[in-house]
């Protein structure tokens, strides 16, 4: 039995990263995301942890980064602008392959948009946000509980992957205090990365000759190695116009695509026998569930795909339900960002109809309904 | 014997990416000697640096080594530094990447005085993308990005590092090489933030367009322009026009250190625990 606490989902979120062996932060305020830093400013002294807040956003990412090269578990938290000036070190932990866990806790935007409010418009920003081809894991629970879980998810699939990890929740889901149980160590799996075993003569760094993860050697261990942004070979070192480059951007990019059976994590509710599908994740994945029930309760045959994983994109799952359905109704807190991914899954098999609001209130579950009716 | 500088540099990794007449050279022997002289463990070493010419140096050394992001070099090291308190820290910059791209981190640290060393080459322009104009380009100069000569006013950036909180700044050049051993080496030595100020020759992108007929020429602009501070002091106002000091600029013991605090106060909640139980 573990531990029952009253939490808001972003003090959940920093219990899920303690649980998972987190031991460095380094964040910048920025609403709605302030209280994780908050939390661990509380905790992670108190358990030799390391809590640093930052002179901005970027200094943030970097020492993150920085801190994962010496081998602490790393996290970071931040919101809309906050999100947009990390994306240039995100990038760089993408190529340089060091893991850490960055919280989007996703307000109204663009610019300084709507601070307090909820928002889903980061979706695509998430995926494509730093320059260059990159890959991309980006989880989005819905529930305090499942903001713990998932928190300790992402510091797990950041670690076996290599790569950064980024969880997108919104300011309700962030600010609500739900019921959460925390269970005791060892109930959930915690992942670390793996080290070299070799001698440090002949480590390299990036070597994938045995697999498209290398192990990870820490600073300061023995292994003196170089970290570069610039595309590098097996041993580290800078290469320029090589075939190299090709391939081993390949390699990045197959990490996530070839372990999506693993990293693709969604909700099926009442989905089996549906006429008519909803997709929505977060925030709007609860008014949809109410709306579900509210449907079913009319005899409407309405079920509900919430992905916990939005990168990589569900396709296949997606691609199965557009065979099913009349329709898929795509609620989000933007202008229309996640329904052109439903759209190009569905391959015009079904119809698809979009839900969009931007200020700075849930879609309901009235809202929904009636679009489910239009498309039943 | 000479040095052996083999020790410290990577295999194959020369020749570097510098040009015939840069003075960076001088400053990474410079470096490996005082490493050597202070016997700091490899191992125990990391070199961080952002983008430029100078932050190509971490490439060829023996050490952890972390070339980063565009001025970003200093919060990479903040986070090394505060997971492992007890290594050696040293970031190499350039003007351009310490003071502009890199300004609020660069006085951020100094105002931490986190025990991480900064060596900034200021070879007073952007070297790498061509030769356009830094925060430190002198008045007047020509650069491709002011080609009615420089309107800005640049940098002073040992009073930039002194006035933001690091505990000991000074200025060396790449002329007087011998000297340069001495302040790095006690920049490493100091605990706190250490800014070595080292002033170095662009002829490239720089000095032939700045009337500097050889990279001779800039380095006895060196020797004529920076003065030992202790006898820059002494001089009338009217003797150090143009001319800058150059040593152990300031140096200040007992400010407390980032990492020292903060791992003090762990080890307060911890005994306050222990109290509790």
């Amino acid at each position: 039995m573990g531990t029952i606490k009253l939490l808001q989902g972003n003090e959940a979120c920093s219990e899920g990263a303690l649980y998972a062996g987190c031991t460095f932060f380094a964040g910048y305020p920025i609403t709605p995301s302030t209280e994780v830093a908050e939390y661990l400013a509380r905790r992670l002294p108190q358990i030799s942890g390391v809590f640093l807040q930052m002179e901005d956003e970027i200094a943030a990412m970097a020492a993150v980064i920085g801190g994962s090269l010496a081998g602490c578990k790393s996290l970071t938290a931040t919101s809309g602008p906050g999100f947009s000036l990390k994306q240039e070190n995100m990038g760089f932990a993408m190529l340089t392959e060091v893991p850490c866990v960055i919280v989007n806790v996703m307000r109204g935007g663009p610019s300084t948009g709507v601070p307090t409010g909820p928002g889903q418009s980061d979706i695509m920003q998430c995926r494509w946000g730093t320059h260059g081809d990159h890959p991309v894991i980006c989880l989005t629970p819905a529930y305090v509980q499942e903001i713990f879980s998932e928190t300790v998810r992402a510091f797990n699939l950041s670690e076996k992957y290599r790569t950064p990890v980024i969880i997108a929740f919104d300011e309700i889901v962030g600010h609500m205090r739900e019921r959460i149980e925390i269970p005791d160590k060892g109930v959930l799996p915690v992942v670390n990365r793996v080290k070299p075993t070799c001698p440090p003569s002949e480590y390299l760094p990036y070597d994938d000759s045995k697999g498209d993860v290398p192990p990870m050697a820490n600073f300061f261990e023995g292994y003196r190695y170089h970290v570069t942004g610039l595309n590098h070979g097996t041993d580290g070192f800078p290469v320029n116009a090589s075939p190299r480059i090709h391939t081993d951007e390949l390699r990045l990019m197959r990490k996530v695509e070839a372990n999506k059976a693993e990293i693709i994590k969604y909700e099926e509710y009442m989905l089996a026998d549906a006429d008519v599908g909803i997709f929505a994740y977060g925030v709007s994945g609860r008014s949809a569930k109410t709306a579900v029930e509210m449907a079913r309760a009319e005899g409407i045959k309405a079920g509900l795909f919430r992905p916990l994983t939005i990168w990589p994109f569900p396709e296949e799952q997606v691609a199965n339900l557009s065979k099913r359905v009349k329709g898929i109704v795509v609620p989000e807190l933007s202008l229309g960002q996640i329904i052109f991914e439903v759209d190009r899954c569905s391959k015009g098999r079904c119809g698809i109809e979009g839900i969009y609001r931007v200020d700075g209130d849930p879609i309901t579950p009235a809202q929904i309904l009636a679009k489910v009716k239009e498309v039943r | 014997m000479a040095f052996d500088y083999d020790q410290y540099i990577r295999g194959g990794k020369l020749p570097h990416i510098w040009c015939p007449g840069c003075t960076y050279g001088i400053v990474f022997k410079s470096i490996l000697r005082v490493v050597h002289t202070l016997k700091l463990n490899r191992d125990d070493v990391a070199m961080v640096s952002g983008i430029g010419c100078a932050s190509r140096l971490p490439g060829y050394v023996d050490f952890n080594t972390l070339h980063t992001a565009h001025g970003r070099a200093l919060p990479f090291a903040t986070g090394l530094k505060m997971a492992k308190p007890d290594k050696h820290v040293l970031v190499v910059s350039g003007d351009g990447d310490a003071t502009a791209i890199g300004g609020n981190h660069f006085i951020h640290a100094c105002r931490r005085n986190i025990d991480i060393t900064v060596l900034v080459f200021n070879n007073f322009i952007y070297g790498m993308t061509g030769g356009q104009y830094s925060p430190t380009t002198p008045s007047g100069h020509l650069a491709t990005t002011m080609p009615y000569g420089n309107i800005d006013t640049s940098f002073n950036i040992p009073e930039l590092a002194k006035g933001a909180g690091a505990s000991f700044v000074a200025r060396g050049t790449a002329y007087h090489a011998a000297g340069l051993d001495k302040l790095i080496a006690e920049a490493i030595q100091h605990k706190g933030l250490s800014v070595v100020e080292i002033i170095n020759a662009c002829p490239t992108t720089h000095g032939r367009r700045n009337k500097f007929k050889s990279p001779t020429d800039m380095l006895l602009w060196m020797k004529d322009t920076y003065i030992p501070a202790v006898a820059f002091d002494k001089l009338p106002p009217e003797k150090t026009a143009g001319k800058f000091p150059m040593g152990v600029l300031f140096k200040k013991e007992g400010v407390p250190e980032y990492c020292e605090t903060y791992y003090g106060l762990v080890e307060r909640l911890k005994k306050q625990k222990e109290g509790r139980a």
